[in-house]
């Protein structure tokens, strides 16, 4: 019984500090913000922090080049990778497995004669099977019941063709990524943990270099072990600039200098990696948030802000994204490994809800296996026919 | 962020209130909103499904004469059928008779299996066990790295070559054996489940080592494709258990219920934050009020436990009953969730907390402000804070690097907090003083700024209680058992 008294007590200081918090905040919050704003400002030279600068590629591979080399798989890795950068693969070869998943459940929807009940809950199953989440699941085929009211529909086909139609609208948003003249632009990534920021940076790294611009990584993650190195290796492999800090020191720092090393050999991209942070812990994003405010202090300007989901999540996605976009402010989506068996329909909730557009998709492990979004192919993909 | 399965339940069982049997249909449309917090929860469609058949049979038919609410049986009927495929127990971890014991850890990219597989190196440490870790994650650049590391962080020695995952492994064995450890942990490179190549290494692997556990690390963020990867996980190396990561964030884990059902293996392990500590056994209990977005009511008590001492407890609660609670016991109970982890997470945990209180985030630095404000003061003022003139007001803000208006205002919260407190236990504090007179006549009146010395340690009901107590019901959680657990 005593356990209860406690949690009695527990719960009214909780609600006596919460009271507090609210009733002061509105005056506090704007003081509190301010000075954090202004101690920003001497950041770089306040705390700069122990950095090896990669001017030149080679330098970085006498680093870190011991252990990776041999470290690596090199015939599996390499090999493939050559043979996939003459071609980049488009999404829709690569969608193989989430297209029959889903085809699987589509042809025998087509194949039947008249649409009942029952093809509507075939048609809701494949949806939630596919991550879109009930409420999106929900909204989305009331969405294609008016529609076949409307418009009288009574063949399968043509309900399927609603449905992507449907789907198609959610999905539409700007999915180029404009390099502007303010060199370096600046692009930072952010997402939780384990959803391949890093790689997803080098094998941006690769492509952007492929295309003849010139770039640098910053190892803004500095919090998992052997972060650095991962993005290091990365930066070796394409020949970009690599800026790093010290194991635990401040990212904002890291990204900073990026930034200015940039500036300074004339670079057109900036790409930073952050730590992987779950939007739950707060302080955590408030680092984030202090990230984003020192790289749009820096030479150049923040162009994009992505954040890197992992196909495989499920309703916690539109979780993250919104958490994630009030701290830095999104610009867009990476879906990464969505060659395997999951079909991020995630994607759908965030675009349609957010208003955030995917616009780089991960389709497997080599550095050419990161291709554009393309609503029409990913929505095509899956309703396409054996 | 998510209703909770209970205000869902509202509407529908408003107009159950007469009835005394649940029928069919009542069932079906309870089962609907079921449904949808199980899919919002990740779990798989198909398990839902049946989940959604067995929860049928359990409450059809139910009477509701009994003292629970019918939204508190049908809870009730859901919880338990969730805790049960969950699995009822925690996994027990045995040790081979011929050391090392072997895990293999596969899974995913990302799900977590480096830093995991140093996590349980840590964990057989604590149970004074000479873990070893193997890094034959030869793909992704630099997660040998990576795992010495963590490895030097827990002074576990770590071993790989630059040669190939399999030939890692056997060398592995051998060096274990040499170097007299009982416990060997292979981290492997995450791979996708279709991927036909990396799945037969990881086969190889596993022949090659012979584990005795197998572990599949699941993010619990995993939505629908958590079962497609363990059943194929479980097809090539005939998985032992499940590990659970990234559990600290607000995901509500649906696909370990998934990945439960679907492969039969127990989840083992749960993580629970960065640092390495953060690991523990799983508890199926706690997941399935998490599934349901209930709180998670007894992980909170064995904080409580934890971050409290009991006489201080004791005394406090009993002086929060009397309507004596000082700002110094404020202060004390404020040191003391602080103990508990971060306040959000408390508040997360409590049942029957408002939504708007809820979304309030307090950082440490708002908690420091309240401190410093209470520090400010005498101890006059921490007893009677209706002493605080405007004068004193001035001197304590001073004090305290903060605003008049701020200490006004928590002045003003901590009176309306001690009001509330004396509704809530004023039944008992009459009942008490009926005791009480008998054997001392003392009615009321502090000499010390502590406050008396609690007078009844007997177990007593609490009436004015009720509201809590109903909250705890709601939640699934049965007050005879907190009291079993006791302080």
């Amino acid at each position: 019984m005593l356990l209860v008294v406690l949690l009695v007590s527990i719960a009214v200081v909780v609600v006596g500090l919460v009271g507090f918090v609210v009733v002061t905040r509105g005056s506090n919050r704007r003081e509190a913000l301010e000075p954090v704003a202004i101690s920003t400002l001497d950041r770089p030279s306040a705390t700069t922090t122990p950095i090896d600068v990669a001017v030149e590629p080679s330098e970085a591979i006498d680093q870190t080049g011991d252990l990776i080399d041999d470290v690596e798989l090199p015939e599996m890795a390499t090999s493939r990778v050559e043979e996939a950068v003459d071609e980049r693969p488009r999404l829709r070869d690569r969608l193989g497995k989430a297209r029959s998943a889903f085809s699987g459940a589509f042809a025998s929807i087509r194949g039947r004669s008249k649409i009942d009940e029952s093809v509507w809950d075939e048609l809701e199953e494949a949806l939630l099977r596919a991550d879109v989440g009930i409420g999106p699941t929900t909204e989305l085929l009331d969405a294609v019941r008016v529609r076949v009211m409307a418009d009288n529909i009574d063949s399968t086909d043509e309900l399927l063709e609603v449905v992507k139609m449907e789907m198609l609208r959610r999905l539409d948003g700007p999915v180029s990524m404009p390099l502007t003249a303010n060199r370096p632009n600046i692009w930072l990534f952010v997402g939780v943990n384990g959803v391949g920021k890093t790689t997803t940076i080098g094998k941006l790294g690769r492509r952007l270099t492929d295309e003849g611009h010139s770039i640098v990584m910053a190892a803004g993650d500095t919090f998992r072990a052997a972060a650095a190195e991962q993005l290091g290796e990365w930066a070796d492999r394409c020949g970009a600039a690599f800026v790093r800090g010290a194991e635990g020191g401040d990212p904002s720092s890291v990204i900073f200098d990026g930034i200015a090393h940039g500036a300074a050999i004339g670079a057109d991209v900036v790409l930073c990696d952050t730590a992987g942070r779950l939007h739950t812990k707060s302080n955590l994003m408030e680092e984030l948030s202090k990230v984003r405010r020192v790289a749009d202090k820096g030479a150049g300007t923040v162009t994009e802000v992505l954040l890197v989901l992992d196909a495989t999540t499920g309703q916690n996605g539109l979780v993250q994204a919104r958490q994630f976009t009030e701290a830095v402010e999104l610009t867009g989506v990476v879906l990464t490994k969505l060659d395997g068996s999951a079909k991020g329909g995630i994607v759908f909730a965030i675009a349609s809800e957010l208003k955030i557009p995917v616009k780089l998709v991960g389709v497997g492990e080599t550095a050419a296996d990161l291709v554009d979004f393309d609503a029409h192919e990913f929505v095509d993909a899956l309703f396409a026919r054996d | 962020m998510f209703e909770t399965l209970s205000d869902r339940f509202d509407g529908i069982f408003r107009r159950l209130r007469n009835q005394s049997r649940l029928t069919e249909a009542d069932v079906d449309e309870v089962l609907r909103e079921i449904r949808v917090a199980l899919l919002e929860a990740d779990v798989n469609v198909g398990v839902v499904r049946t989940l959604q058949g067995r929860i049928r049979e359990r409450c059809v038919g139910t009477d509701l004469d009994g003292p629970l609410t019918s939204a508190q049986v049908v809870i009730k009927a859901v919880n338990d059928e969730l805790t049960e495929a969950l699995g009822g127990e925690t996994m027990r971890i045995t040790f081979a008779s011929k050391p090392p014991t072997v895990v293999l850890m596969a899974g995913l990219q990302g799900a977590g299996k480096t830093t995991t597989s140093a996590k349980l190196a840590k964990w057989f440490r604590t149970q004074g066990r000479n873990p070893m870790l193997v890094g034959a994650d030869l793909q992704r650049p630099a997660a040998v790295e990576q795992l010495r590391t963590l490895g030097a962080q827990i002074n576990v020695p770590v071993f790989s070559e630059a040669t190939d995952p399999v030939s890692v492994a056997r060398a592995a064995l051998d060096e274990a054996r040499r170097t007299g450890r009982d416990v060997l942990i292979c981290d492997t490179a995450g791979r996708l489940a279709i991927d036909v190549d990396m799945m037969e290494q990881v086969r190889q692997i596993s022949e090659v080592l012979q584990p005795d556990y197998t572990f599949l690390v699941v993010d619990a963020m995993t939505g629908q494709d958590a079962v497609t990867v363990a059943e194929s996980f479980h097809a090539t190396l005939e998985l032992d258990g499940v590990i659970l990561t990234k559990l600290d964030g607000d995901a509500r884990g649906g696909a370990a219920l998934s990945v439960k059902e679907v492969v039969g293996r127990p989840i083992a392990f749960a993580s629970t934050g960065e640092t390495l500590d953060d690991f523990e056994q799983f508890h199926p209990d706690r997941l399935a009020g998490r599934i349901l977005g209930m709180g998670d009511m007894l992980t909170l008590i064995e904080k409580a436990e934890q971050a409290y001492e009991s006489d201080e407890a004791e005394a406090a609660a009993q002086r929060l009953m009397e309507g004596t609670f000082t700002l110094d016991d404020f202060l004390d109970q404020m040191q003391a969730i602080k103990k508990m982890g971060k306040l959000s997470s408390v508040i997360g945990m409590l049942p029957g907390i408002p939504k708007e209180v809820r979304d309030v985030e307090i950082g440490d630095k708002e908690i420091g402000r309240v401190e410093a404000i209470i520090r400010s003061m005498t101890p006059a003022e921490r007893i009677e804070p209706d002493l605080i003139d405007t004068s004193r007001r001035h001197r304590i803000a001073l004090g305290s690097g903060t605003q008049p208006t701020d200490v006004q205002a928590l002045v003003g919260q901590f009176s309306q907090m001690r009001k509330m407190m004396q509704q809530m236990g004023g039944g008992t504090i009459k009942k008490m003083k009926k005791k009480q007179s008998k054997k001392k006549g003392k009615g009321g009146g502090r000499t010390t700024p502590k406050g008396s010395a609690p007078l009844n340690k007997a177990p007593y009901m609490l009436p004015g209680l009720d509201p809590l107590a109903e909250q705890l019901a709601k939640a699934g959680i049965e007050l005879p058992e907190l009291g079993q657990r006791g302080l």
